[in-house]
């Protein structure tokens, strides 16, 4: 079953960073506006 | 003189770097690669490769075009006036891999029309090298043109070219803004049904289950590195010339994580996708999916077309959604790498846009026809060879090495990067890009160096030692003479008179950099 964690966690960390990068782009945007 | 092209918002940027970023290699190297190095344990060096190197280098290139305000060429040159032969040598990379890229996404065009009625039969194989390619030459021959190739070549052209005469923002931007969402879209279609077909789940239990073996060993990190390096366009030209058109308030370092995880998170996506549809694949033949893992060329035109043929159902809509898909990825990166010798004309030789793309797009496209023929596939596969390995890689070691080591240059281009950034760059931005990156690299130019001057390259009917055994004639003037030409032609380039700007001009954006 380790697979299956490894699945979830590159999801996790991968599009996690992803859309905690965007998400601080928003945020500083709108601080901005 | 023309006032220098804008991103219309930072939104727009981002999505041509992801697109730039996100092409061929996302969808048929990683999976590949990830598997054969150890499935779910790669993602450990390959999530380091991607904070020490790939965001790191990303960063570099954003803030040497947002500086410096040129083409690779001019911001090389207002770095140091001796060094803009490797912003040229970057631009000529460039050049020539959009002469065989577009060849592929014309490939992958076909396809998508053949997909309707499945035309490639049962044996793909025979298909793509036999009826399609029509490659009934030997390595070195030039042979006849093949008109299934040139037609779509053409169109990929027109459709490229196009875009790049509207500029900027009405043209690159727009499309990526269409393109970008769009292959998402039908990549996800693809996933979801991928997962759902029967034998998937052994298709992803052998792409995650980690080997914890293969992390000690050297050449799986190297390999991270590799699939982290050509997978974000960077050291050739690229990413210093879209960033040359964002304003001057634009948040670098923040667009570097977007782009870097953006294009990991496709990969990752692409992943699951294939080995999803290769488990489908093992379950059909009752093979082990070891048996059935291709990459490359090898995985999208002959094996693909076989899963497509033994699918459940809406085989034809399958088929179009997964070619439509490469020739979405395929045509951002090609409108990218293409830009950089368009906006690397305009700087050098002060002409009009228009001017630069007709005659630098239309040269490459002259020069693409040389793969439209029946023994384009040859030439196709030896340039890629050489032009990325001893191309790009070799820029991108030369690259970390000038700034670091030789201009040390870093300091300067932290504090601007950290002047117009919310996320600041500390030590660990230096540590990675003037020791990680260079010894990775080093060691992989190294190795590459080894491998083909001592031609030991190993293969069942490898008779030469050469990469895919062909012969010294064909490796030196289809493979050597490519890379080391675009260096000479890079230098040259770099020996011409500039037309503009004038020095009144120069002096003024100098002050503007600093």
């Amino acid at each position: 079953m380790s697979w299956i964690i490894f699945m979830i966690l590159s999801i996790v960390i991968v599009w996690g960073g992803l859309a905690a990068s965007i998400m601080h782009a928003v945020k500083k945007s709108k601080e901005v506006e | 003189m023309e006032t220098r092209s804008q991103w219309g918002t930072r939104a727009g940027f981002i999505l041509a770097a992801v697109g730039s970023a996100v092409g061929l290699g996302n969808i048929w190297r990683f999976p590949t690669v990830a598997y054969e190095n150890g499935g779910g344990a790669f993602l450990i060096p390959y999530l380091f490769a991607l904070l020490t190197a790939g965001i790191p280098l990303l960063i570099l290139e954003f803030t040497i075009g947002h500086k410096y305000r040129g083409s690779a060429p001019l911001s090389y040159r207002r770095m140091n006036k001796k060094t803009e032969f490797v912003g040229w040598w970057a631009v000529i990379i460039a050049f020539v891999i959009s002469t065989y890229y577009s060849v592929i996404i014309a490939w992958a065009m076909s396809y998508s029309v053949f997909s309707f009625n499945l035309n490639w039969g049962s044996s793909t194989g025979d298909f793509l090298i036999g009826d399609y390619l029509q490659r009934t030459v030997e390595p070195g021959q030039i042979g006849n043109f093949v008109p299934g190739v040139l037609i779509p070549l053409l169109l990929v052209w027109i459709i490229v070219l196009g875009v790049l005469f509207k500029g900027v923002k009405k043209g690159i931007e727009i499309a990526n803004r269409i393109f970008i969402p769009a292959l998402v879209i039908i990549f996800l279609i693809i996933v979801i049904r991928a997962i759902t077909l029967p034998g998937a789940i052994d298709g992803l239990e052998a792409f995650f289950t980690p080997d914890f073996s293969k992390i000690g060993d050297p050449e799986v990190w190297v390999a991270a590195y590799g699939q982290i390096f050509f997978s974000l366009s960077i050291a050739f030209a690229i990413m210093i010339t879209y960033s040359s058109y964002l304003p001057k308030k634009s948040d670098i370092t923040n667009n570097a994580f977007i782009t870097g995880f953006g294009n990991s998170s496709f990969e990752i996506l692409a992943g699951i996708g294939v080995f999803g549809i290769l488990g489908f694949m093992a379950m059909q033949s009752g093979l082990p999916v070891s048996e059935v893992v291709e990459s490359g060329v090898g995985l999208a035109f002959i094996v693909f077309p076989e899963i497509i043929n033994q699918f459940p159902g809406m085989n034809a809509l399958f088929g179009f959604l997964f070619f439509a898909s490469l020739v979405l990825a395929g045509l951002t990166s090609l409108m990218s790498i293409t830009e950089t010798y368009v906006a690397g004309l305009v700087d050098k030789f002060n002409i009009t846009r228009t001017k630069a793309v007709l005659f630098g797009g239309g040269v490459a496209a002259l020069i693409s026809l040389l793969f439209a023929t029946q023994g384009g596939l040859y030439f196709l596969d030896v340039a890629d060879y050489f032009i990325n390995q001893f191309g790009v890689a070799l820029m991108g070691l030369i690259e970390v090495v000038l700034i670091a080591w030789i201009l040390r240059e870093l300091k300067n281009l932290k504090e601007h990067a950290n002047g117009i950034s919310d996320i600041k760059l500390g030590a660990w931005w230096t540590v990675c890009l003037s020791v990680i990156t260079p010894i990775v690299l080093g060691y992989m130019m190294f190795k590459l160096f080894k491998l083909n001057i001592l031609r030991e390259f190993v293969g069942e009917n490898n008779t030469t030692g050469n990469y895919e055994g062909y012969t010294d004639t064909f490796i030196l003037w289809g493979g050597w003479a490519v890379a080391i030409g675009a260096l000479v032609v890079g230098i040259i380039l770099a020996l011409t008179k500039w037309k503009k700007p004038s020095a009144v001009e120069e002096e003024e954006l100098k002050k503007e950099a600093q």
